[in-house]
């Protein structure tokens, strides 16, 4: 009985292979290998504004920017650190408030703003969501889905902060380069810093909390800090973006505390690849151009979006840069058993 | 006496809305975040039966019940399942899925005032001087008899024990032949004919409004934190608790805090015992 | 031969639902010795370990480590003062190389105090060190086995791949749950030197074991256990030939040898 049978195999390339030791500086060609795709990614950002037809369109950038951020943080925590954060909006209307509130009442410039929103914002955030950070992840989940949603009938019911018509008249960026290479330059900064972060010492602890927490504990460190920790991360680079757009809308208002800032980010996650920090990047510069242009059909958006994410996630589809990196770095081929 | 009154009848509707989230959770262990979309879906679709298409009132309730069983049945089998068990995309795929529901309906123009259902029985009787609805009174008989049925089917009926042996170890239960799949199924089911039971019965009292099925998903998800995930007593006990805070809330500051009231009792109940008041959760599970 | 107590374990009870898996239990732990833990399955052995080491709430009784009270302190902290353990169900961190599997562990506080065992008081980079460890535990340094991913490593690797976490902690008490299961004879005897090593260094190890004959070598005293309460403790020849030890593993018919092919 000759009953051939066969298996796919996956292997890493042989360039990638090269590249991986030292001996990568020898080559050019490893070298290209290795920073290609980050060169293309770095160049490509950094041009698009001067690609895009109108102001419109650049501005369009740089709301996609802020999603990327808060993309990435979402990333962050969900696949490095296993939280799953289903109010984005809850970070993005945080900083947002309080960068208004600190530029329209202390007439602090928005640079300045901004920083301040994001470590006040993170420091705020972290606080509330201390409870459930002992806890499984659902619970983690629940409170992050309340509280947006909470938040957003407070400012209404109490009409604080501007009540349903918000805070207007918040300064905007010195001009509109300056307004669209910040946000870049802050995803750029957030993008690598965060590679940087996972492979880093505490990013290995953080990843090992995701991984198997019992052992972390019994290796004697407490899994709140380092979970309060990521939060903090997180939540700051949220309020960074929050602050953001705040400055680019000039104005503030219930409507950060919006599904669009919840859902969006995921759906960009999944589909752009969740776990490579690169992936919600990718995302969210499909998705946000892709919104803008079915603004006419309002609330229908984000029925896409849920849709297109549940989809990805049922049918466990790995997302763009997953696959992207799999076939860059590896190849497959048929073998005979 | 008449926050005894008003609290009993919210304490009650709370504990509608949320037995149905409660018995999901409990059984398949699926945080069904679409419990809220299942609400306002059953609510539509008996307003479509009814005064779309003029169907008997009675029937139009019926059906929509059914058809939301039918429903949540069919979210589990063909979505869930997938992903049971991969805590991450479980609750990335019942959000997923309830959000694209709701905002679906939202889309579709369902809002505004003219979405309303008619209440079983019009009027209202007094009750030691306080004037009552007769449908929020019933909506306090139906709730009982709801609790006092969920609890003697889970602990009389065949189904119901099986579920019940679900609950407490699948493994086991796996053993014993009950095929856990099924019995999710079905769970999701019941879970999804008790939301729309919550709905036929609260609606009449409001309008059937999208925003309405947000506050139904996190008051049910208050309630079962509270009560303690996994507790049938604790859930209806923490919807009275729940219940009678929110009337004080509204009596003293305002009718906005609802919400807020829900939220700090997550809050609180997390922070100081987050197994809830009767949990049954073993400990190497709730505290991770 | 008496020693110190370092860890004594004082009326430990603890029930799961309505099943009895501790009955007033009490033992003392030696200072440097190897105690080891013995009983039929569901006697309640990982059941102790799970509560000294805090992962699970006793219903009522006291632990004391070195007279200090450190019952229902939380995993970290007791840890963190130096009781460590390992798990039956052998989880590292799969994603990890091997190396890797040990920055975790000399990230904690208590590492950064003593420089994690033989770190020489002062911690240097995690990543060298961890591969020292790992060459005092056993792997091979010229090979790639500390570089390969934990999923990859087969059993013994990563039981040694266990002993190693804790002690990049430099542990005091490292309780070993059932470290010798699912080894093969020659690999359980080539760690049998490795937990000699581990005593010399003056550290307390108990292990609780299904493996009778490779535990008897290295253990000093015997505990053993059944239905939750202790039956009797003793060094081990007394254990070896006492009636009642016999008679709750194998029930009380006669049995030639029973030690012997535990």
């Amino acid at each position: 009985m000759n009953d051939e049978q066969r298996r796919k195999e996956r292997l890493d390339r042989g360039l990638k292979v090269r590249a991986d030791s030292l001996y990568a500086l020898m080559s050019w060609r490893e070298l290209g290998y290795l920073t290609l795709p980050r060169f293309v990614l770095i160049a490509g950002i950094l041009v698009m504004p001067f690609l895009m037809p109108s102001m419109y369109w650049q501005r369009v950038i740089s709301v996609a920017c802020i999603y990327a951020i808060l993309a990435m943080s979402f990333d962050l925590l969900a696949h490095y650190v296993g939280l799953v954060s289903l109010g984005g909006a809850f970070f993005i209307g945080t900083g947002g408030y309080i960068a208004a509130v600190l530029n329209t009442s202390l007439g602090i410039p928005p640079l300045v703003c901004i920083p301040i929103a994001a470590i006040a914002g993170g420091v705020i955030c972290t606080i509330l969501l201390l409870p459930c950070l002992p806890l499984r992840g659902v619970y983690f989940a629940i409170v992050t889905l309340m509280y947006p949603l909470a938040l957003g009938r407070v400012i209404e019911a109490l009409d604080i902060l501007g009540g349903t018509d918000g805070i207007l008249g918040v300064e905007s960026f010195p001009n509109r380069w300056v307004e669209q290479y910040f946000v870049i330059a802050m995803v750029l900064l957030f993008l690598f810093g965060l590679r940087r972060l996972v492979n880093v010492d505490l990013g290995l602890v953080l990843r090992a909390v995701k991984d198997n927490d019992q052992a972390v504990k019994a290796s004697g460190m407490s899994i709140a800090f380092f979970k309060a920790l990521a939060v903090f991360i997180a939540s700051g680079m949220g309020c960074l973006a929050g602050a953001c757009i705040v400055h680019i809308y000039m104005w503030s208002g219930i409507s950060l505390f919006a599904l669009d800032f919840s859902i969006l980010p995921i759906a960009a996650t999944v589909i752009g690849g969740g776990g490579t920090l690169v992936g919600p990047v990718l995302g969210c510069f499909i998705l946000v151009p892709i919104s803008e242009l079915l603004r006419e059909f309002g609330t229908l958006r984000i029925v896409a979006y849920s849709v297109i994410l549940m989809a990805f996630v049922v049918f466990r589809s790995e997302g763009i840069m997953n696959y992207g990196q799999r076939k860059y770095h590896q190849f497959e081929r048929w073998v005979k058993v | 006496m008449d926050i005894l009154i008003y609290g009993t009848i919210n304490s009650v509707s709370l504990a509608l809305m949320a037995l149905g989230f409660a018995l999901v959770y409990g059984i398949s262990r699926v945080a069904n975040f679409a419990h809220g979309a299942l609400y306002v879906v059953t609510g539509f679709i008996t307003w479509s039966l009814f005064k779309g298409a003029g169907l008997n009132y009675l029937l139009s309730i019926v059906l929509a019940m059914l058809c939301t069983g039918v429903i949540g049945a069919v979210i589990y089998r063909f979505f869930l399942i997938r992903v049971r068990g991969m805590a991450i995309s479980e609750i990335i795929a019942s959000y997923a899925i309830g959000l694209a529901i709701l905002e679906g309906f939202r889309w579709g123009g369902f809002k505004g005032m003219t979405y309303t259902l008619p209440s079983f029985i019009e009027g209202s009787f007094m009750v030691a001087g306080i004037p009552v609805d007769y449908q929020r009174a019933l909506v306090v008989v139906i709730g009982l008899a709801v609790v006092g049925f969920l609890w003697g089917f889970t602990h009389f009926t065949r189904i119901g024990l099986a579920l019940r042996g679900m609950a407490q170890d699948e493994r086991a239960a796996l053993m014993l032949g009950i095929d856990s799949d099924l019995m999710a199924v079905v769970a999701m089911a019941f879970g999804s004919m008790l939301a729309g039971l919550a709905a036929v019965v609260l609606l009449p009292l409001g309008n059937i409004v999208v925003e309405k099925g947000y506050d139904v998903l996190i008051q049910a998800i208050a309630v079962c934190i509270v009560g303690g995930l996994g507790s049938w007593f604790g859930a209806v006990a923490a919807a009275f608790i729940i219940g009678f805070a929110q009337i004080f809330t509204v009596v003293w500051w305002g009718a906005h805090f609802q919400m807020v009231v829900a939220l700090l009792a997550i809050i609180l109940t997390l922070v100081l015992r987050p197994s809830g008041l009767f949990g049954r959760q073993k400990e190497l599970e709730e505290r991770v | 031969m008496s020693r110190e107590t370092i860890l004594r374990v004082e009326d430990v009870s603890k029930t799961f639902g309505g099943i009895l898996a501790l009955n007033r239990l009490s033992f003392d732990v030696g200072r440097g010795e190897v105690l080891g833990i013995i009983g039929p399955n569901g006697s309640g052995k990982t059941t102790v370990v799970n509560c000294i080491t805090g992962f699970v709430k006793m219903s009522s009784g006291k632990v004391f480590f070195k007279g200090k009270d450190i019952s229902g302190k939380p995993p970290h902290k007791i840890a963190d003062m130096g009781v460590t353990r390992t798990f039956q169900v052998m989880r590292p961190y799969y994603s990890l190389p091997a190396y890797k599997n040990l920055v975790i562990p000399l990230f904690s506080p208590r590492a950064r105090r003593t420089g994690g065992w033989r770190g020489g008081g002062k911690l240097g980079d995690r990543n060298t060190v961890g591969i020292d460890i790992l060459e005092e535990i056993g792997f091979e340094r010229d090979s790639f086995v500390p570089y390969k991913m934990a999923s990859t490593l087969p059993t013994g690797y990563l039981k040694r791949l266990e002993l190693a976490r804790c002690l990049a902690l430099q542990p005091e008490v490292i309780l070993c749950d059932e470290v010798f299961s699912g080894l093969s004879m020659s690999e359980i005897a080539s760690m049998v030197p490795l937990i000699e090593r581990i005593q010399m260094d003056g550290i307390t190890v108990v292990m609780i074991e299904h493996r009778l004959r490779e535990l008897f070598r290295v253990a000093n005293r015997i505990v053993v256990l059944n239905f939750g309460e202790k039956l009797m403790e003793g060094v081990p020849e007394e254990v070896m030939s006492d009636e009642r030890v016999r008679e709750a593993y194998f029930g009380s018919e006669e049995v030639e040898e029973v030690m012997t092919y535990a």
